[in-house]
């Protein structure tokens, strides 16, 4: 019995050891680390797709009249431009880095349900496929923006159902994704890694994976409703059948605030490992940082309907949300605070990965701020649906989750791969980035203070100029974006090997306790934390 | 601080100032306010906009002086302390002061936007895919009601006319019939739609109010000063959302008096007798007009509609059906399509449009609907 069992425990091990070869390799992956592979070059993809799909915009908007497109296909493209970047180009990137992290961090061996991690990732493609599928359903995209607002997707053409489906299978990958992640991090943490020990990534990961968790199921009911209103004669929001159109803002809201920082909560938590490494001193506030981010979660619960100022509602409730919303100021003020305090009186050094980390931190806070300005119910009637909202969520997302998942990458890359990325070509990524990015959406502030509505194919002619900067901008950020695919390239096909630690502070486990690259199994008998 | 300081700083507060009056003659603020309210929303923001930015400025001091002085490359060594509960604490307590300074203007502003109460004027105002109607509910003017159609030509738009475009001061900013309001009344706009959700946006008016289809919900302004105020839909609402701009011309009440009666005068003329017997060209006629106004923009001059998103009516089944079911269709639209319901439209409009399509293109029934049709279908 014992020899038994000792045979079919080394012919297990055996099996791990082996790395199997070819397209398999990934199609049955349960490796924590090929999966995360899988997210990011997969996120990359979509964020090139749902790119070409900005650049159409820009192009259409880069003079006043219709030039290049027909304003339905026009609607189409901001659309999937906003479904595919937030749900195929950002969330699968932060997922990515999770599975990549998450067991090197904490000294887990992988993940705790690895076949459900295959399953999580082998949805999205499908689910991407759907997406893209539907440019070409009779009628065109659905033109409904990535909110979906009924009754306005439920007149809209198939489309839509593919749509809908799309967002099924993507709520139904993100809650398993979800799952693995709080268990391996609440059971599969080495001894002596008490939670309070654990890096930040994963202590913004635990917070996240919980969001996503309670807030997945509402858009799925929400666009399930909307699925029976088109095909199976419910009212839900059809008023003349004793529905409420604003029914589906409010669900819909409740899910998307939310999901506001499930895309930058992650992103905290990688510059929170950055900012500290290249200062090469502690994180400052750690526990005030846990206790932050927290807050934010759980107030991002209470002010969904910020996002209807203009909707209709009680003035009561009004200053409610007014009140609510400017209260989520607080703890993000605490975050920006502990971040620029790590730095003081640090030893500061520049390589690419603090400097997106930096960008991260300017343009988050000036996004943040445009936020407040926003959260004020008065200035937002003025500025609901306007270019203002565009370029205020843009300095979130872009400035905010984007840089931040490039300052992951390039800080993480030599660990990953093996190899050093070129420093040089990786700062020209930064600049540029940076520089294209305020072009393109620092204008938009003006636009939508002089009244330009967001989502519009053509304007009049005051918005000209400021348009066709916001377009030279945006053309000039895409492309920068196709060095960063060649910098990556090059630092897997030819970059100098990287050492074990190249980073001199950075001090979590895959730094401390593994070799580079990082070998295919880490950890599998758990290190000791003191 | 010595006098020269002070001066120093007033200078350099003045010149500050001053840089933001110049930017905002190149369209770099919100617009110019014409109300009181949008006054008082204007200042709300600029103060909400100047304090983020002293912090702004104060936090991104700190960090910029790190990066410069506590480099690697300038020899410095990094300390290692990490916490500060006394720091911590006063960087989560003077947030929340500041936000409490700002929330006080704002509850203020928003409790006297919401008040709606007693106006001298109540407007509905009707988000159509893509047009607005208005209906003059109460106050000088009840009973006018129009629609408002953008009347920037096509060609300006698709680019035959670039010319005619760029010499085109209000492009896609112009209607074929205003929204006339008198200067210094209290106007209460009521919102509804008649499809989907579209938004009344005027930014000089300060107004901004969605409008949901079976609800009603209210704003409103007071104008301070005679002019033509231009704004549009502000919410996704289809194909030709960025086309179905709003226009609201102020007038002296005297001039509005004059406005009023001229629009009923045009009211009165427009009345048709119900008893009235129309020829079918006489309806065809009436109907194309009609169509014009309520259906080209889906299913085109050509009557063929646009392939995948809106069935032709040239050949089509329903068009070239029983009468009924036509007349049927166009009170009730067909739910889960962009067809919506065009109950609002007169008998003798519906009768028209219907006669027209029957009667136009490929079609040849030879039907001609009459009002009464309509009138019966209806009960």
């Amino acid at each position: 019995m014992d020899a038994a069992h000792a045979h079919t425990h080394d012919h297990g091990h055996d099996d791990h050891g082996h790395k199997p070869s070819g397209i398999m390799r990934w199609v049955k992956s349960t490796n924590h680390k090929d999966i995360g592979t899988m997210y990011l070059w997969f996120s990359f993809t979509m964020f090139m797709v749902g790119g070409v799909m900005a650049m159409i915009i820009r192009a259409e908007l880069f003079q006043p009249g219709l030039q290049i497109v027909r304003p339905d296909f026009f609607n189409s493209m901001t659309t999937y431009h906003g479904l595919i970047m937030v749900f195929g180009a950002i969330m699968p990137a932060f997922v990515g880095f999770a599975n990549w992290l998450i067991p090197m961090q904490i000294g887990a061996p992988d993940m705790a349900f690895p076949r459900m991690n295959n399953l999580s990732f082998w949805l999205l493609p499908p689910a991407a496929m759907l997406l893209i599928a539907a440019q070409f359903m009779p009628g065109g995209g659905a033109g409904v923006g990535w909110t979906m607002y009924a009754p306005l997707s439920t007149q809209a053409g198939p489309a839509m159902d593919l749509t809908i489906f799309a967002v099924h299978i993507l709520g139904i990958s993100s809650i398993m994704g979800s799952i693995n992640i709080i268990t391996t991090i609440l059971n599969m943490r080495a001894p002596g890694m008490s939670l309070m020990k654990m890096p930040l990534f994963c202590w913004t990961w635990l917070i996240t994976a919980y969001l996503l968790v309670a807030v997945m199921p509402v858009l799925a009911g929400a666009v399930t409703m909307t699925l029976t209103d088109r095909h199976f004669g419910t009212h839900f929001f059809n008023a003349a059948g004793g529905g409420d159109p604003v029914l589906y803002q409010h669900i819909f809201w409740f899910f998307g605030h939310p999901e506001v920082y499930i895309i930058a909560i992650p992103a905290f938590g990688v510059v929170s490992q950055v900012i500290p490494a290249f200062s090469r001193k502690p994180l400052f506030g750690y526990a005030s940082m846990v206790y932050a981010t927290a807050s934010i979660a759980i107030l991002s619960f209470m002010v969904w309907a910020h996002h209807m100022y203009t909707a209709g509602m009680p003035v009561e409730a009004q200053l409610y949300f007014m009140y609510a919303t400017a209260l989520i100021a607080v703890p993000t003020g605490v975050k920006v605070f502990n971040w620029v305090a790590t730095m003081w009186k640090g030893s500061l050094t520049f390589e690419t990965p603090m400097l997106f980390s930096l960008g991260f931190l300017f343009l988050f806070t000036l996004g943040g701020f445009t936020g407040l300005v926003l959260s004020i119910t008065p200035v937002d009637v003025q500025l609901h649906d306007t270019y203002y909202v565009v370029a205020h969520f843009h300095y979130v997302m872009v400035a905010g989750a984007l840089f931040s998942a490039f300052a992951g990458i390039y800080f993480w890359l030599p660990k990953w791969t093996g190899r050093m990325y070129n420093e040089t070509l990786g700062k020209w990524h930064f600049w540029l980035s940076l520089i294209f990015f305020n072009v393109t959406f620092f204008v938009q502030h003006f636009l939508g203070l002089a009244g330009m509505p967001r989502r519009i194919p053509d304007y009049a002619l005051q918005f000209a100029e400021f348009n066709a900067i916001s377009s030279i901008g945006a053309f000039g950020f895409g492309l920068s974006q196709l060095l960063f695919l060649y910098i990556v390239i090059k630092c897997i096909t030819s970059g100098d090997k990287a050492p074990d630690k190249p980073w001199e502070g950075a001090d979590s486990l895959e730094w401390t306790h593994l070799p580079t690259p990082a070998p295919w199994h880490s950890f599998e008998t758990p290190p000791v934390i003191k | 601080m010595s006098i020269k300081g002070i001066k120093r700083w007033a200078a350099a507060g003045a010149l500050f100032f001053w840089s933001f009056a110049a930017w905002a003659e190149y369209k770099l603020n919100l617009q110019t306010p014409h109300t009181l309210l949008g006054e008082k929303i204007y200042d709300l923001h600029s103060i909400i906009t100047a304090i983020c930015f002293v912090v702004f400025v104060g936090v991104f001091g700190f960090m910029f002086y790190a990066v410069f002085k506590h480099r690697k490359s300038v020899g410095h060594k990094a300390a290692q302390f990490h916490e500060n509960t006394a720091v911590e604490v006063a960087w989560t307590l003077i947030p929340f002061v500041i936000l409490i300074a700002m929330a006080v203007p704002a509850t203020g502003t928003l409790i006297t936007m919401r008040d709606t109460s007693e106006p001298d004027l109540t407007i509905k105002a009707t988000g159509y895919q893509w047009k607005w109607g208005y209906d003059y509910l109460k106050g000088e003017g009840e009973g006018i009601s129009f629609y408002s159609t953008l009347s920037t030509p096509r060609a300006q738009i698709e680019g035959s006319d670039v010319a005619g475009r760029n010499a085109n001061p209000n492009y896609l900013l112009e209607t074929d019939n205003h929204v006339v309001v008198p200067v210094g009344k209290k106007i209460r706009i009521l919102t509804t739609a008649a499809d989907v959700i579209h938004a009344w946006y005027v930014p000089a008016l300060a107004v901004k109010q969605d409008a949901i289809p079976g609800f009603i919900r209210d704003t409103w302004f007071k104008a301070e000063k005679a002019g033509i105020y231009r704004g549009q839909c502000a919410e996704l609402c289809g194909k030709d959302h960025g086309f179905m701009p709003i226009v609201v011309e102020v007038m002296e009440p005297a001039q509005y008096t004059a406005w009023v009666a001229t629009q009923q005068v045009k009211v009165a003329a427009a009345k048709v007798d119900p008893n009235k017997t129309w020829a079918l060209d006489e309806l065809k006629a009436h109907g194309e007009k009609v169509y014009a106004q309520n259906c080209v923009a889906c299913h085109q001059a050509t009557g063929m509609g646009v392939p995948g998103a809106f069935p032709a009516l040239a050949g089509s089944k329903v068009v070239n059906g029983p009468k009924a079911d036509q007349i049927k269709l166009l009170l009730n639209g067909k739910q889960a399509t962009a067809m919506a319901a065009f109950k609002h439209l007169s008998d003798a409009d519906l009768a028209g449009v219907i006669t027209f399509t029957r009667n136009n293109w490929s079609n040849k029934t030879g039907d001609a609907v009459a009002p009464a049709e309509i009138k019966a279908a209806r009960n």
